[in-house]
């Protein structure tokens, strides 16, 4: 059975996008109109979706780690405190921002835009259900890791140019961390890639569809004739690797250390204040949600459910709320170990990144290398994923 | 740009930025160095515990140099104290050592009975071992809980910590009617008898008690990345620690085997069966494991002095002002962070002609610079965490 055909019938982009682009054109609109249409419409979409996001992920963190604390958390403003988020960003729209004097203006201006716009870039590359996405790049895991790579760049002139010691030491401690983990980071991303033999997030989770064993998460499978044995020694260890390298780029405990509030009393964000401080904000809490909406996506199978190609055709279109869950999942486990571990000290962040996890990632990658080779030769006995082409 | 990471705007040694006010507070031995970095820790800072302030010198991530600056809570108690009269200067004793004022109301009135030879009756004996070591937990439970939070934990650890503690400040409250500064042990006895219904509460959470010790245990002591941080952080060798004479339960982490409970013991501590745990390495892990066993150990008292309590005074006969005759007196109990010491000197008169106090906070942070030095940024916070300095007893 090909995968492309049964998508054919059930496809986003076939399905609504282009009757409705062709609609449209029949009514007369210019092609170069609807084009615009279709990227505005993509674009607000998306925004939206990182607006409401965030609200729902500020409040799910805090009323999951207030239950993790024996207490009740935010419940006042809204049903279940539902709006608390939003009431708190009034509150800091109405707050003055405040530079010091012997702030760099540009710079200190500069950074919380950077951080945000870099945040939200990643966005544009997640596909939210067959078909469903703002673009599919065939180089998308190069694109993710280029702007993955820039909040270091934001938080670093944003401790530069706060001209504040705690600052400094923020922005110097986010330059060495970040890249730090970018690096494992980046070579646990070629696992999936070479699982799937594509760059395109797209192609990455279609490689994925079928039944469970088939998410990049359970690999290598070795089958006994028809029976899966997963061992997942490749798939496992790259996504908790993954993770790993995600909670250190997004800032999160037990990596917090570019805000450390404990030493630093608010590292990179103590100079900043109202809407500057709620964009660090919104980008940090972006950053987390999209590195569980890819992490779902390039190891827990995206947006299939993992229970055959038949239920997938069936529910199709509520596919985006199965991606949405794992994320939501992802993140629930990030506010978990948040409100669990405490903080790495900065030099053993340093040896956990180049001792342990670099060299074990290089290792995944030559493993799962063999096994794509491997599972080309001896087909039956080892698969690792029906998408292999 | 020199070959430092440092902009020139926020050098070292900028008078416009206040260097000149290090020298004024008579800060020593900071170098004049482009590769140093001095930043100034408090007084208002997260992790300062109060108004401590603390300059450091660093090299890169690196401490070198560190000068506490003490003082903004100063209130001074002490002068305070000679214009008041005895029982007026139990009032002062409770603002000290605010998380564990029972202990300081402790020293001040043994202080006095020795001056005065009051012979305080049983049951008030009894009732202060059971307030003083419910104020022991109490005040364990929040350096346990701020250790937590110091080490960076997002204040699980804490709230766990304070959860237990509204038990024990619920306890306190029935026989001293308040939850803080409650002047409960004054000289000659104590200000009230316990209710009826406080002994079977104390009995309930005695029971509960020790399984809410587990999850701390669960939570920090077994933790890898808490192991990592404080493990061979901050090690004070039993010989600086007594030169510095350290006391409470840093000198116990450093394998000094002494608690004034066992030492010399006051009240009627020698009746019962419990342990002074001693643990040798000295670093931060060990002070924390201290308090977490002490805490355990009082739960043995605690529950040897229910069981042992019987009717009786609550106060000694004793005149409505205390005048005692010309003399002096120097009291010392165990208090939760260290030896509480009391000097009364007086002059025949209603107040003390000295009311002299050995803060254990004080003395211990004393330490601080030297131990902190050669460690990183952020182990001087988690040194100066398993500290568990009060500001108000340090600055009095």
């Amino acid at each position: 059975m090909n995968i492309g055909d049964l998508y054919s019938q059930h496809d986003f982009w076939l399905s609504i996008g282009q009757p409705l682009e062709n609609w449209l054109v029949g009514l007369g609109v210019p092609n170069w109109l609807v084009a615009l249409i279709y990227v505005a419409v993509g674009g607000a979409a998306i925004l939206g979706a990182i607006t409401v996001f965030v609200i729902i992920a500020i409040w799910a963190e805090r009323r999951f780690i207030a239950r993790l604390q024996d207490r009740l958390g935010p419940n006042r403003v809204g049903k279940f405190g539902l709006l608390q988020s939003v009431a708190d960003a009034v509150k800091l729209l109405g707050k003055e921002i405040i530079r010091p004097r012997q702030a760099d203006p540009f710079l200190h201006f500069l950074a919380p835009a950077l951080i945000l716009g870099a945040s939200l870039m990643v966005w544009a590359v997640i596909p939210w259900g067959p078909g469903l996405h703002v673009t599919d790049l065939n180089v998308a895991v190069l694109y993710l890791l280029a702007f993955g790579a820039i909040p270091a760049l934001g938080v670093t002139i944003a401790g530069w140019g706060s001209t504040n010691k705690y600052s400094l030491f923020g922005g110097m401690r986010a330059v060495v961390q970040y890249v730090s983990y970018e690096v494992p980071g980046a070579v646990v991303l070629i696992v999936p890639v070479l699982l799937a033999r594509s760059m395109s997030l797209q192609d990455i989770v279609q490689a994925q569809s079928g039944p469970l064993w088939n998410w990049f998460v359970f690999q290598p499978v070795f089958f006994v004739g028809p029976i899966p044995i997963p061992i997942p020694i490749i798939g496992l260890i790259a996504f908790v690797y993954y993770l790993i390298a995600g909670l250190a780029e997004t800032n999160r405990t037990p990596f917090d250390h570019v805000e450390a509030d404990s030493e630093l009393t608010g590292g990179f964000t103590t100079e900043y204040s109202g809407m500057q401080f709620a964009l660090f904000f919104l980008a940090e809490y972006a950053n987390s949600i999209a590195v569980g909406l890819l992490a779902s996506t390039l190891f827990l199978g995206g947006y299939h459910t993992g229970l055959g190609d038949a239920v997938d055709n069936a529910i199709w279109i509520l596919l985006p709320g199965v991606l949405i869950t794992k994320a939501a999942i992802i993140f629930l486990i990030f506010v978990w170990v948040r409100g669990t571990l405490p903080r790495f000290r900065y030099d053993q962040l340093m040896q956990f990144a180049w001792k342990r996890m670099l060299p074990v990632s290089i290792a995944l990658v030559s493993l799962s290398a063999l096994f794509a080779s491997l599972s080309s030769l001896l087909g039956p006995i080892i698969r690792l994923a029906p998408g292999v082409r | 740009m020199a070959d430092t990471l440092i902009p020139e705007r926020i050098s070292t040694f900028n008078p416009e930025l206040g260097d000149t006010m290090f020298e004024s507070l008579g800060v020593q031995g900071v170098v004049e160095d482009d590769n140093l970095l001095t930043l100034n820790l408090g007084p208002q800072h997260p992790s300062t515990h109060g108004v401590f302030r603390l300059i450091m010198q660093l090299q890169g991530e690196t401490v070198i140099g560190a000068t506490p600056i003490m003082g903004y809570l100063h209130r001074s108690t002490e002068k305070l104290g000679e214009a008041r009269t005895y029982v007026q200067g139990t009032v002062l004793t409770d603002r000290m050592d605010y998380l564990s004022p029972i202990t300081t109301n402790w020293a001040y009135a043994l202080a006095i009975e020795r001056l005065t030879g009051l012979v305080v009756p049983e049951r008030a004996e009894f009732l202060r071992v059971i307030t003083g070591e419910l104020s022991r937990i109490q005040s364990h439970l929040i350096a346990v809980g701020t250790f937590g939070m110091d080490v960076g934990t997002y204040g699980t650890p804490l709230l766990y910590a304070l959860r237990e503690r509204e038990s024990v400040l619920d306890l306190l409250s029935l026989p001293t009617g308040v939850r803080m500064n409650p002047s409960y042990i004054r000289y000659g006895g104590v200000a009230r008898d316990a209710p009826p219904e406080f002994f079977p509460q104390l009995e309930k959470f005695l029971r509960i008690f020790p399984s809410k010790i587990d999850e701390y245990e669960a939570i920090l002591t077994s933790n890898e990345v808490f192991r990592n941080r404080t493990i061979g952080v901050g090690m004070i060798p039993p010989e600086v620690a007594r030169a510095y004479s350290v006391t409470g339960p840093i000198l116990r982490a450093s394998g000094v085997d002494y608690d004034v409970r066992r030492a010399e013991p006051y009240s009627i501590y020698d009746r019962f069966d419990w342990e002074v745990p001693v643990r040798y390495n000295g670093d931060c892990f060990d002070r924390y494991m201290i308090r977490v066993l002490e805490m355990r150990q009082s739960t043995r008292i605690l529950q040897q002095a229910l069981d042992a309590i019987s009717e009786g005074d609550i106060r000694a006969k004793m005149p409505k002002v205390l005048k005692p005759a010309k003399g002096e007196a120097y009291a010392r109990i165990e208090g939760p962070k260290g030896e509480i010491g009391f000097y009364l000197i007086s002059d025949g008169t209603p107040n003390p002609y000295r009311y002299n106090v050995r803060p254990p906070s004080f003395v211990n942070l004393t330490c601080l610079s030297q131990i902190a030095v050669g460690h990183k940024l952020a182990d001087a916070v988690v040194i100066l965490g398993s500290f568990d300095i009060v500001m108000g007893e340090v600055d009095r």
